[in-house]
């Protein structure tokens, strides 16, 4: 089977990981991947831990990441690290909000789109395209903020050598 | 309307497309993780949707549309089926003229539920067909194959769902294969339908006799489907268990099956035959085992500590390994809570600073049993705070009778709490009893949908409104108080003071809008003002 790519977004209830992931899974299927993503949300509004997995590949069957099998692990509330790295795999990367300088970010709400900045720099697919499912998915209003918070979020990341 | 494109879509929207596509007249349903999401998309695709106060009554108005000879839709998750049982299980002896499907979003693991039953066993219990898609495009496949199979032996078909498949986004393939066109209309149809004993004796015959029917049919149908594999094993399972079953075990032979009730058991015979080993991979309970154990196939099970909770790749590889070793405890997240500034705090507060015995209710303020609240004592099913709050109060020595209060929300007195209030009314214990309705003016635990007594329908547009302090003096009560807690008012305090001491039947409604809804109920409130000018 090819290879699928598992990544993780973790947070609390109103941070936006819902919408981080729905972004991703977009665009990983504007690329013409098999596309899955996963949510539990049941209580999340009332801010408890919120995760969102998306899984992209020739072929996805569970909808779910393994325990151990994230090739990324992006969080975007740092007393939330510790609660999900055995989600990473050995090797897989961590993304945390430490990494933004979130002084920067032009609307403080942001960090979901300057974290997904910081992710797209590891993945394969162009940045227009980010661009373009950022425009779809977000009103009109946030489209010049949200190009500021990408450009933040790819600032100092370096493609992973390893990966 | 063509969508031909390939779009990325959860369970829950692939249905309500589905629906679209099929033509269905009306759909209707009450609120509940993780289904809610079905008729709210089906509304914004153009769809007519409602909802109704409690499932029963949902499952009733799409017997009636499916009477008429139209397309209906009923949606709830899995704790609702119970609800609706009533009627579920004598729809399936009076049948439908014209299509019918429930939905039941089973919740296995509890994300967002009191329990995780296993809603296949209404299929068999009530005998209806069940269809079990594991993957938003059989969710949009199988709904529209509901509706035929629906209309073709005049039966409700049960569509059912987890979590999983409801909230997951998957790609799905639109087919836009549109439904019939409807022509509802009346067709008397007295020994159908009224079911007396001398009708409903034959109707109970043809009913068996329907579902042996489609027994054979599924033995060939296309919902069961083998994925061809290696000999040595052989998986048996459906729904989501399946993409966990091909990932864990890529090299094994699989029996997907999709039209689990009435199983094809032949087909299952047939496959279990041809292999050395054959596991079933199921979520929750046994259902697909025992079938297989009853047909005198060699089957394996999952071991027990697998029936807890929902599967996924790495429990699917331990129970393909027989591993029953203790699973690794994942480490805690983050609780939810009741929002900062949210009116219930104040509530739970005084609560327990009364050390009121609280028997409690389902909703967001089910949040007041944590810390730093601790303040409820029962939690069971919707509606249910009423009547356990009355039954402690009969039973219970004056001096902790005196402390018990009922709490409900909003939605939920409306769903099952007014037949409570209306035993409180009938049977009320000597030393009266307080019922505290948390009024919110929304259904905030599963994202703020309306209810009868906001006044709007579930596109919050202007309807009629039932108003509970109405309803409660009608129906007897002379204490019913309205109180608005916030920071800074010890009003609540006061009058559940008053209320505790007062030995007669009170009802007081606690009534501020959840903050998440402050500004939106402002600008809807000023378009229904606008609405009503007009008329
Ligand atoms: C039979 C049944 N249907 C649906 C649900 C899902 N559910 C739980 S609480 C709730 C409504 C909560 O609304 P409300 O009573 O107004 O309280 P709030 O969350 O607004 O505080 C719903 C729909 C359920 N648990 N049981």
């Amino acid at each position: 089977m090819a290879r699928v790519t598992n990544i993780v977004v973790a947070g609390l209830g109103g941070q936006g990981v819902l919408k981080a992931t729905d972004v991703l899974a977009a665009v990983a299927l504007r690329a013409g991947y098999d596309v899955k993503k996963s949510e539990i949300k049941g209580m999340s509004q009332r801010g408890g831990s919120v995760t969102g997995d998306v899984r992209f590949g020739t072929e996805v069957l569970s909808p779910m990441v393994p325990t151990g099998e994230a090739d990324f692990l992006v969080v975007l509330e740092s007393t939330q690290v510790d609660a999900h790295r055995h989600l990473l795999r050995p090797g897989g990367i961590l993304l945390s909000p430490e990494m933004i300088d979130q002084d920067k970010l032009a609307n403080k709400k942001g960090l979901n789109v300057a974290m997904l900045g910081a992710l797209s720099v590891h993945l394969p697919m162009p940045e227009s395209d980010w661009h373009k499912v950022l425009a779809e998915q977000f009103p009109q209003k946030f489209h010049e903020s949200n190009k500021q918070a990408f450009a933040v979020g790819r600032q100092g990341q370096q493609k992973n050598p390893g990966s | 309307m063509k969508h031909t494109e390939r779009m990325l879509l959860s369970g829950n929207e692939a249905i309500a497309l589905a629906a679209w596509h099929a033509g269905v007249a009306l759909g209707a349903g009450y609120p509940g993780t993780p289904s809610t999401e079905i008729l709210e998309a089906f509304a914004e695709l153009g769809g007519r949707a409602q909802w109704s106060p409690n499932e029963k009554v949902a499952t009733e108005v799409v017997l009636g549309v499916a009477f008429g000879g139209a397309r209906g839709l009923a949606t709830m998750k899995h704790v609702g089926l119970n609800v609706a049982a009533d009627p579920l299980f004598t729809a399936a002896y009076t049948g439908v003229s014209g299509g019918m499907v429930i939905v039941s979003a089973d919740d296995p693991g509890m994300a967002s539920s009191q329990n995780e039953q296993d809603n296949r066993r209404y299929a068999v219990a009530a005998g209806v067909p069940m269809l079990e898609p594991s993957s938003s495009q059989e969710a949009y496949d199988f709904t529209l194959a509901a509706f035929e199979m629906s209309e073709r032996w005049r039966l409700p078909v049960l569509l059912r769902v987890t979590t999983r498949v409801s909230h997951s986004k998957t790609v799905v393939f639109p087919q836009d294969r549109n439904g019939p066109p409807q022509n509802p209309h009346f067709e008397r149809d007295v020994r159908g339908r009224v079911m007396i004993p001398a009708y409903a004796r034959p109707a109970h015959r043809r009913l068996r006799q329907k579902l042996a029917e489609i027994q054979a049919w599924n033995e060939t149908s296309e919902f069961n489907l083998v994925v061809p594999g290696d000999t040595s094993l052989g998986i048996i399972t459906s729904g989501i268990s399946f993409m966990h079953a091909r990932e864990a075990a890529p090299q094994a032979s699989i029996l997907k099956l999709g039209l689990t009730h009435p199983l094809p058991m032949k087909k299952i015979a047939e496959f279990a035959r041809g292999m050395e080993r054959v596991v079933v991979i199921e979520e929750g309970d046994p259902y697909l085992v025992e079938a297989c154990r009853a047909a005198g196939l060699p089957v394996e099970g999952k071991p027990e500590m697998y029936r807890f909770g929902e599967l996924n790749v790495a429990r699917v590889r331990r129970i393909l390994n027989g591993d029953t070793s203790p699973e690794p405890v994942p480490p805690p997240g983050k609780p939810p809570q009741l929002c900062e500034g949210c009116q219930y705090r104040q509530v739970f507060e005084v609560l327990r600073r009364r050390d009121c015995i609280v028997a409690g209710d389902i909703g967001c303020y089910t949040l007041g049993v944590l810390p730093p609240f601790e303040a409820m004592d029962s939690c069971v099913c919707m509606g249910a705070s009423i009547g356990v709050g009355l039954g402690l109060r009969h039973v219970l020595p004056p001096d902790q009778a005196r402390r018990v209060v009922s709490v409900i929300g909003d939605s939920t007195f409306v769903h099952s709490g007014i037949t409570g209030l209306v035993e409180m009314v009938y049977n009320p214990p000597p030393q009266g009893h307080v019922l505290i309705i948390l009024d919110n003016l929304t259904t905030a635990m599963t994202g703020h949908q309306e209810h009868p007594g906001t006044g709007r329908t579930l596109k919050h547009e202007p309807t009629g409104q039932v108003r509970f302090e109405d309803l409660a003096r009608s129906l007897g009560v002379r204490k019913v108080h309205v109180v608005e807690p916030r920071a800074g008012s010890d009003e609540f305090e006061r009058v559940l003071d008053t209320c505790l001491n007062s030995g007669e039947l009170c009802v007081i409604i606690a009534r501020r809008p959840c903050l998440m809804i402050a500004k939106r109920l402002k600008e809807l409130e000023l378009t229904g003002a606008q609405a009503k000018d007009r008329r």
